[in-house]
């Protein structure tokens, strides 16, 4: 029973902060969805003099994806009941060009600013629509939404270190008592410290698989997914082989790093 | 005849301040028995400790089974270790082991193979008359009983030496009986170097051996 509660205080400590590693991919992985689901929807309307060519204009800035010109019918045919067929003709050749540009990605407000400048470099371009106001609110908000879960997850885990730093101590005060005994009687520190180490690779397998089996169910749950879909965007929760793999790891080098510094810090008694 | 041990001008101490041997000249054959006497706080344990190499002398030179003790490397004090068996008088058994395990440990770090070192623990448990008691833990036994398997511990791996802390100081004569049995045993059939550390030289001593007494921080012999 003892031994079950010492192996569960740093399988909880190693979970949590799995959990909060695995939190925050999920966070980041939202955010790119969202932005690439705002940058399909937000687009620059560029309006020049003359008409201009597409790679003209895509060499104006990198960040421009695709241009696409905009029909000046829909515009005449409401003055189409004002002016004569031959008024329109001429309407529609002395009207300027309209173009929308869609971005590679949704670019924060400074690449914005840049955008405009560098297109109203081009002597034909009169005029940019950016759309900046709503761009920026919505922007910010997203910005404001990623801190609030980096803190979040920064404070998650700080805390598990904390609790990581008081299993070591109490590890410390398990193990050194073994461990100097079986020094005394001429044990390698390799094999005074194997039971340690074994205790530490044991707690980051299963502190890993429970983590593995809760995000596995938390993937395929219908609520979690209705909720992505509310806001229209298609995320990964959990990547079998990548995400354990990360997770895995991080909680391998935890433990290891944990036993290591117990036997660093082990003395041996005089 | 060989020595096991072997101490010249040695001094020893836990800090710069106060020294507790002083410049002591001994030796020890190899297959002797010795006791080694003093009052409490003379530094019989302290020169006991330097006989394993956990204090190394402050001082002058001490050659144990032909390591010299200051300045031995970690790999080569684990390596006088595995030679040596070692009783302490508060037993020091690992206590989330079971006494058979204990036992074992000797033979586990020597590497020998699981057939023998099972062999050489029932046979062990047998001449301590723990047989029955194999699978359980340190803080079952009584104070004797733990003793009597520090003891087997000891003598798993038929090492060249025993160093002994006052092995049988708070026992009962049962106990304390069948210790001296066993380390009289191990010196007379095995020809195993003993060295114990007590107050009282048990009467019924049925061996030759060497007696030295520390008093003022100099050891002499006492003939």
């Amino acid at each position: 029973m003892k031994s079950i509660k010492n192996h569960l205080s740093l399988i909880v400590a190693l979970v949590s902060i799995l959990f909060s590693i695995q939190v925050f991919t999920i966070v980041e992985r939202s955010i790119d969805a969202y932005k690439e689901n705002l940058a399909n929807n937000y687009s620059v309307v560029v309006v020049s003099q003359t008409k201009i060519e597409e790679k003209t204009i895509k060499a104006l800035n990198p960040l421009i994806a695709e241009i696409s010109e905009l029909n000046p019918d829909s515009v005449i045919k409401r003055l189409n009941t004002k002016m004569d067929t031959k008024n329109l003709e001429l309407l529609k050749v002395t009207l300027p060009k309209f173009y929308r540009l869609k971005l590679s990605h949704y670019p924060n407000p400074v690449e914005v600013d840049k955008l405009t400048k560098n297109l109203l470099k081009h002597k034909s371009v009169t005029k940019v629509e950016n759309f900046s106001h709503n761009h920026d609110s919505v922007y910010k908000l997203l910005l404001l939404f990623k801190e609030v879960i980096s803190i979040f997850a920064i404070a998650i885990f700080v805390v598990t270190i904390l609790l990581i730093i008081k299993e070591l101590r109490i590890w410390q005060y398990m193990h050194n008592d073994r461990m100097s005994i079986m020094g005394l009687f001429g044990a390698p520190i390799w094999l005074s410290s194997a039971v340690l180490f074994r205790l530490a690779i044991v707690d980051a397998i299963v502190s890993s698989i429970l983590t593995f089996v809760v995000f596995t169910y938390l993937s395929t749950n219908e609520w979690i997914l209705q909720q992505f879909s509310y806001i229209g965007i298609d995320v990964v929760i959990f990547d079998n082989v990548e995400d354990f793999s990360i997770l895995f790891g991080v909680a391998i080098f935890l433990s290891i790093l944990l036993a290591s510094l117990i036997v660093l810090g082990h003395k041996e008694e005089v | 005849m060989d020595k096991v041990i072997v101490a010249k001008d040695l001094s020893l101490s836990y800090s710069n301040d106060e020294t507790i041997i002083n410049k002591a000249n001994f030796s020890v054959d190899s297959g002797s028995f010795v006791f080694i006497t003093g009052a409490s706080g003379s530094g019989k344990s302290t020169l006991l400790k330097s006989l394993y190499g956990a204090l190394k002398p402050q001082q002058g030179s001490l050659i144990v089974g032909g390591v010299e003790i200051n300045g031995a490397s970690k790999t080569k004090l684990n390596f006088l270790r595995r030679h040596i068996g070692i009783v302490f008088q508060d037993y020091k058994l690992v206590k989330e082991w079971t006494i058979e395990k204990n036992i074992m440990l000797p033979l586990i770090i020597n590497g020998y193979e699981k057939n023998v070192t099972q062999n050489q623990v029932d046979s062990l448990l047998k001449h301590v008359r723990l047989k029955h008691q194999a699978g359980k833990y340190p803080l079952e036994l009584s104070g004797g009983e733990q003793q009597r398997v520090a003891m087997a511990r000891a003598l798993s791996h038929n090492p060249i030496l025993i160093l002994a802390d006052e092995p049988t100081g708070n026992l009962d004569d049962y106990s304390s009986g069948l210790i001296w049995n066993l380390l009289e045993g191990a010196n007379t059939q095995l020809k195993t170097t003993v060295i114990v550390v007590t107050h009282h030289i048990p009467e019924s001593m049925g061996i030759d051996y060497k007696h030295f007494h520390i008093e003022y921080g100099s050891i002499h012999e006492v003939n």
